[in-house]
């Protein structure tokens, strides 16, 4: 659990005084819109298509129940009784209204809530892997490091107006469950050394610090311009994290472009200045910044690491649990994980339930939520970026329990990691930037796969959905990736195989490519089917992903199998070729 | 006309500097390659053309950090209210309002915040 601290209270009680006093200059005039555009956003706040949005952070993914209880609260109180969950471990709401904000905010303050940074051309909130700190393969506690990154960029009076927006993700398990691939900065730990459990935020002996340290990548993202990251250090000794991280930002916000919002990226200045040179460039500026006042000494990493306290967790035998149930057994597949400690268990509770949009949870299930942490998780949980939610400590003996409640709660939909739990943004039903609706094209797919038999027999399949070429439901990383396009005023989905969001070495982040002209929505489930048909036809075993398969037979068997003769044009329906 | 704020006060234009002693850098400038003037300089102004312009944040920590001027560091150009803590925060001493900013509400930006983490 997270330990806010007096100060981190008071600023963020300050925040929300400052921002009434904006939001009341606005109201009466005496603050240009555009101006106030750029002071809202950075408090989360858009103007969207029917209604303002309020995206609330939700620091690394970790929220209490209380917290939780809160949110509950607001989204009955000042919204329609629900909130969405995002990708990047954010909650939304989509109907505030705009004078209400400040008071929503100040609520959020009262439990130590916040939208500092959740938006806007600013460093915005970290984000992390939903295991950290249970996961069997950790490195280092990435809560540690997250932490360390907050302090240093909330309110960075440098780095305060950007040429763009700025993600940072941090991963500190071998295995990759952040998708450091595709961040302006990712972060993935490397240890050279046995780790210390008395000292989890430096992994190693605390003699030996510098056996610990990052593989630093710059310049990954989606978007218009979807781009892997560049490795610029594989090791940076953790000491030097901060330094190195300000002489990004500085190189960065001196000469990235501020003529073309579409341009203004750090992929793209990477990319014109080339890695190689743009990786002198921040040697250059670090050899200055270097071993000077922002360098991390062992006394800063133990006050973060002190900011989390672990559950009290008790010796608990690991037998097996006897309750044998076939739904319960699923279940325990798909969305039962492996934790550190012996005897416990991460739970993943789906919000991917057919008919209901991805990510999205009620008022009412919030609280019901709540409860469940509190009986089950020690009052914790953590919001992944795959639009989902994780009770982090579960003690393997209550997992049916547990199972029985969240399946009353419509939460055990037993498909994490497989085809069902898809990544969604709010898309056209919402959002102004859409071309396209996304949620009823999540809804298509799901109603047409709810067999889970299938489901399982078609095994780990990422399907992400995005609105418009922003890319929020990162189809670009998806092993299927479907696009939003407008076509003379119709909506089209361009669909994309191949997309990885990362997360071993064996199987790195990478980039889908279209498969070819896009299609009707009413189509899209015909042409999923098709795609799974094909993949089913080429696997070697059952444990040949289809991404793997993507990968390995490429493209083209796909398109034909979807396409029929390709060159003929389909069969029963016009369609529009969008190039990529 | 617009206001001057020196030491979190409203102050008057005191003394007319000789233009030799003022220099002024707008956001694409490096400050490495005017550093013998700094050196020199009584003034150094910085240009925010647009509200949303950050590069002279970073122009100001790299004078008062890495070329060690001591001298008054003047923010002009679109300077607000909603600036001026981060502004001074980055090593600003003197800031010229932007037409149309009340100069009392803005004197009270600069205590928008009571801590900061860096």
């Amino acid at each position: 659990m997270y330990r806010y601290d007096e100060i981190d209270q008071r600023l963020v009680d300050e925040r929300v005084r400052q921002f009434r006093d904006q939001t009341r200059r606005f109201l009466d005039g005496k603050l240009a819109e555009e101006e106030f555009r750029a002071l809202r956003l950075r408090n989360g706040l858009y103007i969207q298509r029917y209604a303002p949005m309020l995206r609330i952070a939700i620091p690394y993914g970790l929220l209490t129940s209380h917290q939780l209880r809160k949110l509950a609260e607001i989204s009955r109180r000042y919204d329609r009784g629900y909130g969405h969950f995002s990708t990047r471990q954010n909650l939304q709401l989509n109907w505030p209204r705009l004078h209400d904000v400040p008071d929503i905010l100040a609520e959020l303050a009262t439990v130590q809530l916040h939208a500092i940074q959740t938006s806007g051309n600013c460093i915005r909130n970290v984000t992390t892997d939903h295991f950290a700190g249970v996961a069997p393969d950790e490195i280092v506690d990435s809560f540690v490091w997250c932490e360390l990154i907050r302090q240093w960029s909330t309110f960075n009076p440098e780095f305060s107006y950007l040429p763009r927006k700025f993600k940072i993700a941090v991963n500190g398990a071998e295995k990759d469950r952040a998708a450091v691939g595709v961040h302006d900065i990712g972060l993935h730990a490397v240890r050279r050394s046995g780790s210390d459990p008395d000292f989890p935020g430096l992994g190693s002996d605390p003699d030996l610090p510098n056996e610990v340290g990052f593989r630093v990548l710059i310049g990954g993202g989606l978007g218009r311009t979807p781009m892997i990251g560049h490795v610029m250090r594989e090791f940076l000794p953790w000491r030097h994290l901060l330094t190195y991280l300000e002489a990004i930002l500085r190189v960065y916000n001196r000469h990235g472009r501020r003529d073309n919002i579409h341009k203004a990226r750090i992929k793209i200045l990477v990319k014109e200045r080339g890695p190689e040179r743009f990786r002198e460039e921040i040697e250059a500026e670090w050899a200055e910044l270097r071993d000077g006042p922002g360098t991390l000494t062992e006394a800063k990493v133990i006050e973060a690491q002190s900011r989390f306290t672990r559950p009290a967790y008790q010796e608990m035998g690991t037998d097996p649990v006897y309750f044998s149930a076939p739904a319960f057994l699923a279940w325990t597949k798909r969305n039962v994980h492996p934790h550190k400690v012996p005897g416990y268990a991460a739970v993943t509770l789906s919000l991917k339930k057919t008919g209901v949009p991805p990510g999205d949870v009620t008022s009412e299930q919030m609280d019901a939520i709540a409860g469940l942490a509190e009986r089950y998780a020690f009052g914790e949980l953590r919001v992944t970026h795959e639009q989902n939610l994780v009770l982090a400590d579960v003690r393997a003996a209550d997992l049916p329990g547990l199972w029985r409640e969240a399946r009353a709660l419509g939460l055990a939909t037993p498909n994490i990691g497989l085809l069902t739990n898809i990544i969604s943004c709010p898309g056209g039903d919402f959002c102004a930037l859409a071309n396209a609706k996304s949620i009823p094209v999540a809804q298509a797919i799901q109603e047409r796969f709810d067999d889970l038999d299938y489901l399982h027999d078609i095994g780990e399949l990422d399907l992400n959905i995005s609105g418009c070429i922003n890319a929020c439901g990162h189809h670009h990383v998806g092993h299927i990736g479907i696009l939003g396009v407008d076509k003379n005023g119709e909506e089209w989905y361009q669909v994309e195989i191949g997309g990885n969001q990362g997360g071993t070495a064996a199987s790195p982040a990478s980039l889908g490519k279209v498969i070819g002209p896009s299609f009707a929505r009413s189509d899209i489930p015909d042409v999923i089917g098709r795609l799974i048909e094909c993949y089913l036809a080429h696997r070697d075993s059952e444990a040949e992903r289809f991404v793997e398969v993507v990968h390995r037979i490429g493209v083209e068997p796909f398109k034909e199998h979807v396409y029929g003769n390709a060159h003929q044009g389909p069969p029963h329906r016009q369609r529009e070729f969008i190039a990529a | 006309m617009a206001t001057l704020i020196k030491g979190r006060r409203i102050v008057k234009e005191s003394s007319l500097l000789h233009e030799s002693q003022v220099v002024r850098l707008e956001p694409s400038d490096d400050p490495a390659a005017v550093a013998d003037r700094i050196a020199r300089a009584a003034r150094v102004e910085v240009n925010f053309p647009k509200f949303g312009d950050g590069r002279g944040y970073s122009i100001a920590r790299l004078l008062r950090e890495r070329h060690g001027y001591r001298g008054e560091l003047r923010a002009v150009g679109q300077v607000a209210r909603d600036n001026l803590h981060f502004l001074e925060r980055c090593g600003f001493d003197a800031f010229l309002l932007r037409d149309g900013e009340d100069p009392h509400e803005a004197l009270r930006g600069f205590e928008d915040f009571s801590a900061a983490y860096q």
